[in-house]
């Protein structure tokens, strides 16, 4: 048989066709978005819309070539391959160009390149050889501590580049890690801890730990802890913050009502501690865990926030969770944004009849905030068909990863998904004020040759390990 | 196969869920909510800046100094223009056709969406026919903005000017566009932050025929601007109105101080300009007539930018010097016999009786008396070598404030010259100078430099028997009156106050000595002056004449220095210009017995008079 010919018939088209379909989208868009009348010509290489063709282009050469690479090199030369990028992260930070406050470009010439882009595929590809090991356990304590290593090694250097958008991404992993058989507990951990943050920086967070031991008390309810028991616990409790607040306001010792919540309960928690021992119970053991744990965390929120987030951070995220609003500093973008998308009304303005998004109110309108150009110009149908078609990709992707036969290919198809996914969220929440601004692409569609290169690269070795699904069992 | 196959379901489920509620905000967006729409197609919006109204600036007494007149900039956006009936345009503006397609060409080259200036600062009348007519051209508008001016045409350096911004003022604060004016020197340079307030934006729907249809969004991207706050600065106008009088026709400048607050009263540089000439399109030419084709260099602002030697002022540092270091006393004579002689060297001094007291040696402004205090500073043991002893004597005079910038809140102060014991041995090519090497800084000559403002300050010091307030020039900023604490800090000499009374009846005797003082011409009746002059040597050519005073001697109200560059003497124009601002500012006018002294001093001319001896 033929082998080129068997290739072809076994490449999946219909991602093919998402892919090409998604990044001709994007190149009209692009097209629309920085329009210029002088310069009309979409060819016109002068322009970004010239010079996207010329990445597009080139990405589909790089696509080729992918494909014709046999589909064992990619698991054989994960782990160099990761080793590679990472050596490129660190020369990045040594002798990388500044742009945007971000040090992570190389600039040879008039082209520059950005490594971090292209350290998500390794990252992948990485994570798939680890996992898909002969008899790998991932609750094993080593299996956890290399799993964490190849994640954090490439995000913590991303993030020394001060590309915190970037270094997030690594984040999403955890689904993989869910597929391949994490805990569920732990991703809803990680739930609690996202919940309590945003709730902590909304509301006080004293307000927020009479929440926590609120939903301990039901907890305990629903393990089948006696309602007599949870009821004096609470008394207890209460009585002592009682006390406890009384002395604080006679003595003036300026606690604050947080604090007082939190020494009351552990000091509530030592007899509760001895009960449980007594009975037996460890689930109630557990929550009770949770619960301290969470009162310390929502403690270490504030301290996170004011300490550690740089200044424009704290304000997008302010501004995203509606507790300051200033729609002309740090809100404006969010604003802009919100307005040119919801100015396409329902059919849109029509091509290169936006007016939002050229007045230059829309900054970035071509790489993080191209969506806007989108939504402005081909309304809700537009956007609508957008948001569906990426979805379609994302779910397809998670279709043929689950017919592999070989773990590799599965947790590697599971990981470009992801990655895919979380590009998206973030990019298109952010336009429609979703999300916090950060500065990540939208796959496919955002201007620049390194996230286009990148993303197809990421996408097409996951073709190729799927062209061949039939034959090998790895 | 594995167990956790099932997973996909809820993973699948995440992903199309988010996408779900994404789906439902579009659909709020961009259906339901009517917030975001933008109504008709032929519809668009003009950003219209809301420039803030400049703050004002009042002289002391509250007078107004700087006011805001309003200026109409017609503005384009290209993207707007349609084809217009140019001949009547043109006519409109009067400008060329040429000239018209050049601009436009500009303004695209700067956006093609946002709006530029087509024409700066339109007159007021051709602003009101225009106003009608506009309708009739597409893409243009008038913003209103607003222009300086000076009710007295007096201060200009230290009030400042305003110009464009330039790329290096965009880059540094983002609060900058183009087109935008700011303080570029002066007190509109120094209070930039105060005074220019905050810009605001007006965002307005405008029709096809170019005309307001009502606010966008109802004002939701609307924002006011803020005003600037007023300036109140310490400046006395009037008194400087009348020293820019008696200086005209002279090089040189005057700094007048209230020693008890350190607020400048007086500060001006001679020849200067009217400020009103940096206002508006006739700017940038005047600009370049001040700053290229003048010789005297008026936009030089001598009073902290001219570093000068001190000449004779300086013996009275050298005096408090020597007292503090008990070198000398009150009581301590030293022979002249026509000037001071060691060896070979000599350094001469005019013919007085001798020997003098410290008093006296000031009042005659004796060279030898201080040539041997100077020595003997330097000389005195205790210190151990002269390098040493010199160390001690600069650490004396910089406390003073001479040497480093003195910190006043307006740009471009010098910080003037007094050398270290390095510099001397580095010209002397020697460690092991002696103190004769340098004699000639006793009497304040040499490589000592020093700016105006800093002799205004040491005679304020004086004043205030051992310490200083910066100078400063602003009194309060709009409703507080609040000013930076350093200026409410006294800084102390390291002389001790007890040392000042001797010299300051030294100075007494300058003024009211009879017989052999140098300022006799600075006397004011009924009122205590004490003061200084000297005569600083001038290799280019005529010496220059300065003097130093305050007045009264209880109880200090102003304390000055006048320079006149080629005055030759202090006593002959320095001390009765001196005399005279004194007076003026506390009896606040001159008397008649001194009016012939006025006449002489306004009529004295010593640019142009030497001119024609020269053509001559």
């Amino acid at each position: 048989m033929n082998r080129r010919g068997s290739l072809i018939k076994n490449l999946d088209w219909i991602t093919i066709m998402l892919y090409v379909i998604l990044v001709f989208l994007g190149w009209i868009n692009i097209y629309a978005a920085v329009y210029n009348e002088d310069h009309q010509s979409i060819l016109d290489a002068t322009q970004r819309y010239g010079k996207q063709l010329i990445w597009i282009g080139a990405a589909f050469f790089i696509a080729i070539i992918i494909l014709t690479i046999d589909s064992k090199f990619y698991s054989a030369f994960a782990y160099p391959t990761l080793i590679i990028m990472i050596c490129l992260l660190l020369a990045v930070l040594m002798f990388g160009v500044e742009v945007n406050g971000a040090r992570s470009w190389f600039q040879l010439g008039s082209i520059r390149f950005q490594p971090a882009e292209f350290a998500k595929f390794a990252t992948c590809l990485a994570i798939a050889r680890y996992l898909s090991q002969y008899n790998f356990k991932i609750h094993k304590i080593k299996s956890l501590f290399i799993t964490g290593l190849i994640l954090f090694t490439p995000a913590v250097l991303i993030l020394m580049q001060n590309d915190t958008g970037s270094a997030l991404v690594y984040s999403v992993f955890i689904l993989v890690l869910y597929r391949e058989g994490l805990s569920g507990f732990i991703l809803l951990l990680v739930l609690l801890a996202a919940l309590l943050f945003v709730f902590t920086l909304i509301y006080s967070s004293f307000t927020v730990s009479i929440l926590i031991i609120a939903m301990a008390a039901v907890s305990f309810k629903i393990i089948n802890v006696p309602i007599k028991q949870i009821a004096i616990a609470l008394a207890t409790l209460t009585g002592s913050f009682g006390t406890l607040w009384l002395i604080n306001k006679g003595a003036n010792l300026e606690f604050s009502n947080f604090s007082l919540v939190v020494i009351s309960t552990i000091l509530n928690a030592v007899p509760f501690l001895i009960y449980i021992y007594r009975q037996k119970i460890t689930k109630a053991a557990l929550i009770l865990l949770i619960l301290i744990g969470s009162l310390f965390y929502t403690f270490s929120v504030s301290y996170i926030f004011n300490q550690i987030l740089e200044p424009h951070q704290q304000e997008r995220i302010n501004e995203l969770l509606g507790i300051q609003s200033d729609p002309y500093g740090a809100g404006y973008n969010v604003n802009q944004s919100k307005i040119a998308i919801g100015s396409g009304g329902f059919s849109g303005k029509g091509f290169l009849n936006g007016t939002q998004t050229k007045f230059n109110f829309v900054p970035e309108q071509s790489t993080d905030f191209i969506f806007c150009t989108v939504g402005e110009e081909w309304g809700f149908l537009g956007s609508g068909l957008v948001l569906l078609l990426h979805l379609g990709l994302i779910l397809r992707l998670l279709f043929l990863a689950e017919k592999q036969r070989s773990s590799f290919s599965r947790i590697y198809g599971y990981g470009v998904a992801s990655i895919l996914f979380f590009h998206l969220a973030i990019n298109v929440g952010m336009t429609i004020g979703l999300a916090p601004v950060i500065g990540i692409p939208l796959p496919f569609f955002s201007y620049g040759g390194s996230s286009l290169w990148s993303f197809t690269i990421l996408l097409f070795i996951f073709i190729r390990l799927d062209a061949n699904r039939l034959e090998l069992l790895r | 196969m594995n167990n956790y196959s099932n997973r996909r379901f809820i993973i699948g489920g995440i992903f199309a869920f988010v996408i779900l509620i994404f789906l439902i905000r579009l659909v709020n967006l961009q259906i339901v909510d009517d917030q975001y729409k933008l109504s008709a197609e032929s519809n668009s919006q003009r950003r219209v800046t809301q420039y803030a109204a400049r703050g004002l600036i009042y002289d002391r007494n509250g007078k107004l100094l700087v006011y805001n007149q309003a200026a109409y900039d017609l503005m384009i956006i290209p993207r707007q223009v349609k084809t217009f009936d140019t001949l009547d345009f043109c006519k409109l503006l009067d400008i060329e056709k040429d000239d018209v397609i050049q601009r436009i060409k500009k303004a695209k080259k700067h956006s093609r969406y946002r709006s530029s200036i087509f024409m700066k600062q339109i007159s007021s009348e051709r602003y009101a026919v225009l106003q009608e007519k506009l309708y009739k051209f597409q893409g243009f508008f008038v913003q209103t903005r607003t222009l300086r001016k000076y009710p007295y045409h007096n201060a200009a350096h230290t009030l400042g000017y305003l110009g464009e911004v330039n790329d290096r003022h965009i880059k540094k604060d983002n609060y900058y566009t183009q087109g935008d004016y700011i303080g570029k020197s002066g007190i509109e340079s120094t209070y930039e932050s105060v005074l220019r307030g905050a810009k605001g934006l007006k965002v307005y729907w405008v029709d096809v025929y170019n005309r307001i249809k009502g606010s966008f969004h109802n004002g939701r991207l609307d924002k006011n601007a803020i005003e600037g706050k007023n300036i109140t600065t310490t400046l006395d106008i009037k008194l400087q109105e009348y020293g820019e009088e008696l200086m005209q026709n002279k090089k040189g400048g005057i700094v007048a101080i209230e020693p008890k607050t350190g607020e400048i009263l007086v500060k001006l540089s001679s020849p200067g300009y009217d400020p009103e000439m940096f206002v508006g399109r006739a700017m940038s030419e005047n600009y370049r007539k001040l700053a290229n084709n003048d010789t005297l260099r008026p936009l030089f602002d001598r009073s902290m930018m001219a570093t000068y030697p001190p000449g004779s002022i300086f013996k009275l540092i050298n005096a408090l010097v020597g007292l503090q270091e008990g070198i000398i006393t009150p009581q301590t004579k030293f022979q002249c016999h026509d000037g001071y002689h060691a060896g070979r060297f000599t350094m001469g001094c005019h013919h007085h009786k001798s020997p003098l007291d410290l008093k006296e040696s000031i009042q005659q402004s004796c060279n030898s008396y201080y040539a041997n205090t100077f020595r003997n500073i330097l000389d005195a043991p205790k210190f151990g070598s002269v390098s040493e002893s010199y160390t001690n004597w600069r650490r004396h005079v910089t406390s003073f404030g001479f040497g480093s910038r003195l910190g006043t809140d307006l740009p471009s102060e010098l910080t003037g010259f007094i050398p270290k014991a390095s510099y001397h041995a580095k010209q002397l090519r020697t460690k092991n100078w002696k103190s004769l090497n340098i004699v000639s800084m006793a009497i304040g000559q040499g490589p000592l430099l020093i700016t105006p403002l800093q002799m205004a300050n040491m005679v304020s010091c004086i004043a205030n028997r051992g310490y200083y307030h910066i100078p400063h020039i602003v009194k309060s900023i709009g409703e507080n009156n609040k000013i930076d604490s350093s200026f409410i800090k006294k800084n102390y000499t390291t002389i001790d106050p007890k040392y000042f009374d001797p010299v300051i009846e030294g100075m007494d005797l300058v003024i009211n000595g009879g017989e052999g003082s140098t300022g006799r011409s600075a006397a004011i009746k009924d009122i205590e002056v004490c003061g200084k002059t000297g005569t600083v040597e001038n290799p280019h050519g005529d010496d220059h004449s300065v003097f130093v005073a305050f007045a009264p001697k209880d109880n200090p109200k102003i304390a000055l220095v006048v320079y006149v560059e080629n005055g030759v003497w202090g006593s002959r124009y320095a001390a009765p210009i001196a005399g005279l601002m004194i007076e003026k500012y506390l009896k606040g006018e001159i008397s008649k017995n001194k009016k012939y002294l006025e006449k002489r001093m306004l009529d004295a001319d010593l640019i142009h008079t030497k001119k024609i001896k020269k053509d001559e």
